[in-house]
């Protein structure tokens, strides 16, 4: 493994960014090592920063990524890569190309991809149905291997020859047909967030261990707050009638022994008594421990009332807790996460859906070679320790979660290992193929209905839920 | 309320006699309700007061989150006037190379669309609106129906086009699909202008000679400059507004637009979304298109009598 | 369209009954097929290519990306349409939206545009002000009125809270089955009833103004001139307003989709087929939707322009 910065660079590298050099010195320097323009411009941006007099805040993106070994020469090749979106991301992603480009002489272009996923997800599909080379790699939703894999190159082979093992979960997931049409690259998963303050304010030693003591303990708070605090609320999810509802149901009923909707083998799982016992502790929730707003809420409704210190729960992903943590939050040291509660019927277990992306290689490339060196490079157990240093992007590799580096940068990741690796659960995209999008819809409908009470009998949604299921897997 | 204007006045246009005769004949002498002239006074600026709060009250909201910190936007109830100011999100902004050239491209393709849905819009709807000939109601009801499927519905179809056409992700590339809301709107805006004028305005003209194009352009244009500015104004505003298309056909900076580019404020964390970013955006991209209406709104009224003079 | 100004304009009449058999007559056919050659052309080119391709996929089971064998299934996606108790309801809901919004818009754009139409101090700031809801874009007003009616962090609950109108507890109205489609309609009036008032205003600025001073000699009202006068002859400018705001309002999907993205208490035609189309990837299904809505809005225009041909006769 080769240090990306060769000496004299790292050097010229730190001079920079301690301001000790002037711009002049950097540019004559560096133009006498040889350095690429990305590179220089890399250190320029460096003594910019540096100058300001904040050295060790400010590193410059992608300063922590080690080049893998073995990249290919590329030499001559263009590539056109479909990444994250413009905003403060966007410079540790177009480092990646850069270092990239650096390493192999190909040229590599970093389109920003749409911010909302379904935009994007209609863009990539827009240019495969024109059977268009616009871009050659793509970052890919969690659920969409079974939409596009017709349109994917196989990387089994490619990660096989890696040798680098990532989560099972993950790539049984992205895995249609014995295609793998995603490495996995970078992860979420549904957490509970709690209030140690509040909990330890009322009496509870631990954060609860099954919903039905969440419901209790919640109850129990919102009580005690209400008369301080009028917008005091027990528990925020994401209950809007959109993806994010389909993930928390999945737990709701997963982690109550209900299954996951469609079964692997496609059976339609949904109708049965555990799902709709979860269902039914749910739509108690709104307007008891919950907000009647909170069947409207997304990710960001909830976040904006538990930051403000309004929510003794909050069910959301890992993003949450840096901004949570940050020194000007008001909540900064009074909260901790865990894995979410179970069920209390036969077959609980923990759940926490699966979320993230996946490096991903159009079939319509034509430089499909590259893209995939592309691919295996940002996935690459160097590229992801980077990611989750500097943008706390969580690892796909289970020894990243023990490394003291990215421990260091975010210790909370210390407690995600176990559910990724035991308490995970993928929706059933793969089950459902190019029809997930249907199932999705119709599910996340039905159960916003059940949340909102505009579907009053649980049972009979749950079984009109189930028949309009079938009828989508029959056209399968 | 007044409805005359003093100094206003038009005595050029004129409606028939037999019409004005009609008008008359319909009411016979009724007495007029003595409204007292200060309780009328006080009721038009009242209600002038409530159109204001109506109308701004909400981007004043805007301005507002745009200047508050990021943690106290959360706070609950709400201060209903802020507690303390940053301009750390117009910072932001600013500091967007890619926002800066969108607003670069959204100049470029609404100025663009609307010359165009002009120029093609005003020769249509002069032929639409006074000449008499055969598939006149049949070309004014094909070009309404631009308009008549949802967007969503004809996105794959023209995404397919574009890249046929090599307009994918190119600015003019965007000017055409534009034209499928701007054209019908100003054609049928402007038809409606031109056929309310009286025929006598360009008959004296044709009478002297003028051939049917001069008499649109030295009698009729002048007279339609309100319907015209108004006509752009709108326009203008809709091409400049229109996300759905940009999203879906435009990809890269060079032919982003604004609105595109407000959307792709992104937090620095998955999910999270900048709320005073996006707002402080849309405060800049909204506060010099309301100094150009305010600049060119004045021809509203300027230009009407302008070309009664000219006319 | 032809006929309104035929009434306010009775001079030209004569002219239009005449058939252009005269050699001007031909010469003006001439002229006006050449002026309006390059709009036809344009619609030809950019509109009529994505109508003909809606309208073959909705013959179809397409589906968008798919690598499925396309086969044509006759009306099979509209019989499936029209079974769709959601499809209903949605139709139902944005009628209910389309007749509240225009009609108030008409009412608010009215009386916005007459009050602005007077001549007083700062009428240019007004008339720039009135404008600013139709500068915000949708997606971002939408946004906006989203937060402003959050349950939680929202102004208008604060508001209520501040002046003792609400006691306890967070009242919803974006997610509230009851309050919803209100909201949605407030949020679309807000936004577009500038667009109403400005045209009312270019139609009001067309009125010949002597009109008014003879009416005013014969002691007519302020209110009766309204209804005599200022109506009928604003009625044009006002049916072009409402043409455009009812195919708006009929299609309207951003605001909605932004403010309470998918849930069946909202849910407009246009979501419908959107959510068909792009999140369900149904091309075929999507497209028939789609050709539903093209029908829809084409009976509504025909309705329109028989109101016009009404006052031709």
């Amino acid at each position: 493994m080769a240090r990306y910065l060769p000496n004299p660079v790292n050097n010229l590298m730190a001079d920079a960014m301690h301001g000790r050099i002037s711009r002049r010195d950097i540019m004559k320097k560096g133009t006498a090592l040889g350095l690429s323009s990305a590179l220089m411009g890399t250190i320029l941006r460096a003594e910019s920063v540096g100058a300001q007099g904040t050295p060790a805040a400010a590193m410059p993106a992608g300063y922590s990524i080690e080049v893998p070994a073995g990249l290919p020469d590329l030499t001559g090749t263009t590539l056109n890569v479909m990444l994250g979106a413009d905003g403060p991301g966007a410079a540790f992603d177009q480092a990646n190309c850069d270092i990239f480009a650096e390493a192999t002489g190909a040229t590599v272009n970093y389109l920003k991809g749409a911010e909302s996923a379904t935009d994007r997800l209609t863009f990539y599909q827009q240019t495969f149905a024109s059977s268009s080379n616009a871009f050659d790699f793509a970052m890919i939703d969690v659920i969409w291997p079974g939409i596009l894999a017709t349109h994917a190159v196989d990387l089994s082979e490619a990660v096989a020859n890696s040798g680098v093992t990532y989560f099972d979960r993950i790539m049984q997931n992205n895995t249609v047909d014995d295609v793998l049409t995603g490495i996995p690259w970078f992860t979420d998963a549904g957490l509970l967030y709690y209030r140690t303050d509040l909990l330890e304010k009322y009496g509870f030693a631990a954060a609860p261990a099954t919903w039905q003591e969440l419901t209790d303990m919640a109850t129990e708070i919102v009580a005690g707050e209400a008369a301080s605090n009028s917008s005091f609320t027990g528990f925020t999810f994401q209950g809007a009638a959109y993806e994010g509802l389909v993930c928390n149901g999945l737990e709701w009923q997963f982690s109550n022994g209900g299954g996951t909707i469609i079964e692997d083998d496609g059976s339609v799982s949904v109708n049965n008594p555990n799902t709709i016992a979860a269902f039914e502790r749910a739509k108690g929730w709104v307007g008891t421990i919950s907000p009647q707003a909170v069947t409207g809420y997304m990710e960001e409704d909830g976040r904006g009332v538990w930051q403000a210190g309004n929510a003794a729960f909050m069910r959301n992903w890992p993003y949450a807790y840096s901004l949570g943590a940050a020194a000007d939050s008001v909540i900064a040291g009074n909260f901790d996460v865990t894995s979410l509660p179970m069920g209390d019927m036969e077959g609980s277990s923990n759940a926490a859906t699966l979320g993230g992306w996946q490096a991903f290689v159009s079939k319509y490339s034509e430089s499909q070679e590259a893209a995939t060196a592309f691919a295996l490079f940002v996935a690459s157990p160097e590229v992801q320790k980077a990611r989750a240093i500097e943008r706390s992007g969580l690892p796909t590799i289970a020894d990243l979660y023990t490394d003291a580096d990215v421990l260091a940068a975010n210790p909370f990741f210390e407690r995600l290992l176990d559910t990724f690796q035991s308490g995970s659960v993928a929706r059933p995209s793969t089950a459902s193929q190019d029809l997930y999008g249907e199932v999705a819809t119709e599910y996340a409908r039905t159960l916003n209905e059940i949340l909102n009470g505009t579907a009053s009998e649980v049972g009979a949604a749950v079984e009109d839920l189930a028949g309009s299921l079938e009828d989508i897997m029959a056209d399968l | 309320m007044a409805i005359t204007m003093p100094g206003q006045t038009i005595n050029h246009i004129k409606a028939s006699d037999e019409e004005l005769q009609k008008i008359r004949s319909t009411y016979v002498k009724k007495n007029k309700s003595p409204l007292p002239v200060v309780a009328g006074r006080i009721g038009f600026w009242l209600l002038i007061v409530a159109i204001i709060v109506y109308t701004l009250f909400p981007f004043y909201w805007a301005v507002v989150s745009s200047l508050t910190p990021a943690n106290d936007l959360f706070q609950s109830p709400v201060p209903l006037f802020p507690t303390s100011l940053t301009l750390d999100h117009y910072r932001v902004v600013f500091q967007d190379s890619s926002f800066l050239r969108a607003i670069l491209n959204s100049v470029i393709v609404s100025t663009s669309v609307v010359l165009l849905a002009l120029l093609l819009g005003t020769l249509s709807a002069y032929a639409l609106g006074r000449l008499n000939f055969r598939g006149r109601k049949l070309v004014l009801y094909l070009i309404l129906s631009m308009t008549m499927f949802p967007a969503i519905a004809i996105l794959g179809s023209l995404f397919q086009m574009m890249n046929d056409f090599r307009a994918f992700d190119t600015l003019w590339g965007l000017v055409i699909v534009y034209l499928t809301f701007t054209l019908p709107f100003t054609v049928w805006v402007l038809t409606n202008f031109f056929r309310a004028m009286p025929a006598e305005l360009e008959q004296s003209a044709l009478v002297d000679g003028a051939t049917p194009m001069r008499a649109l352009w030295d009698v009729l244009l002048p007279m339609a400059v309100p319907g015209i500015v108004t006509t752009a104004m709108l326009a203008f505003i809709s091409a400049w507004s229109e996300f759905l298309f940009a999203r879906t056909f435009t990809l890269t900076e060079r032919a982003t637009t604004v609105q595109v580019a407000i959307s792709q404020f992104t937090g620095n964390q998955p999910f999270e979304e900048p709320f005073a970013v996006r707002m402080a955006a849309a405060v800049v991209v909204t506060v010099p298109l309301l100094v150009g209406v305010l600049i060119v709104q004045r021809r509203i009224i300027g230009g009407l009598t302008a070309g009664a003079v000219k006319g | 369209m032809a006929v309104i100004t035929e009434q306010t304009v009775p001079a030209t009449k004569t002219k239009y009954s005449r058939a252009p058999k005269t050699a001007v007559g031909r010469q003006q056919e001439r002229l006006g097929w050449i002026l309006v050659f390059p709009s036809v052309l344009v619609v030809l080119l950019v509109a009529l290519y994505p109508l003909y391709e809606t309208v073959r996929l909705s013959f179809t089971n397409a589906r968008l990306a798919s690598a499925r064998e396309v086969r044509n299934v006759g009306f099979e996606n509209y019989q499936r349409i029209l079974e769709d108790g959601l499809f209903w309801s949605s139709l139902q809901r944005t009628l209910t939206i389309t007749v509240a919004a225009v009609s108030l818009e008409a009412v608010l754009g009215m009386i916005i545009a007459l009050a602005i139409h007077s001549n007083f101090r700062g009428r240019g700031l007004v008339r720039t002000s009135m404008l600013v809801p139709w500068a915000i874009p949708t997606v971002v007003s939408s946004v906006l009125w989203g937060w402003m009616f959050h349950d939680n962090y929202g102004f208008i609950n604060s508001l209520f809270y501040r002046l003792g109108l609400q006691d306890a507890g967070l009242r919803s109205w974006i997610e509230n089955p009851a309050t919803a489609l209100g909201v949605v309609i407030a949020i679309d009036v807000w936004k577009t009833t500038p667009f109403m008032a400005l045209l009312l205003l270019a139609g009001l600025q067309i009125i010949p103004s002597d009109v008014y001073e003879a009416s005013t000699v014969d002691g007519a009202s302020k209110w009766q001139q309204f209804w005599q006068m200022t109506l009928p002859l604003v009625r044009p400018a006002l049916l072009v307003a409402l043409i455009f705001r009812t195919m708006d309002t009929f299609r309207i999907f951003d605001l909605i989709f932004v403010l309470n993205a998918g849930a069946t208490t909202t849910m407009s035609v246009a979501i419908y087929v959107q959510q068909e189309l792009i999140q369900n990837g149904r091309l075929g299904y999507g497209s028939a939707g789609a050709v539903i809505i093209f029908f829809c809005i084409g009976l509504m225009v025909l309705g329109y322009s028989r109101l016009i041909r009404v006052e031709e006769g």
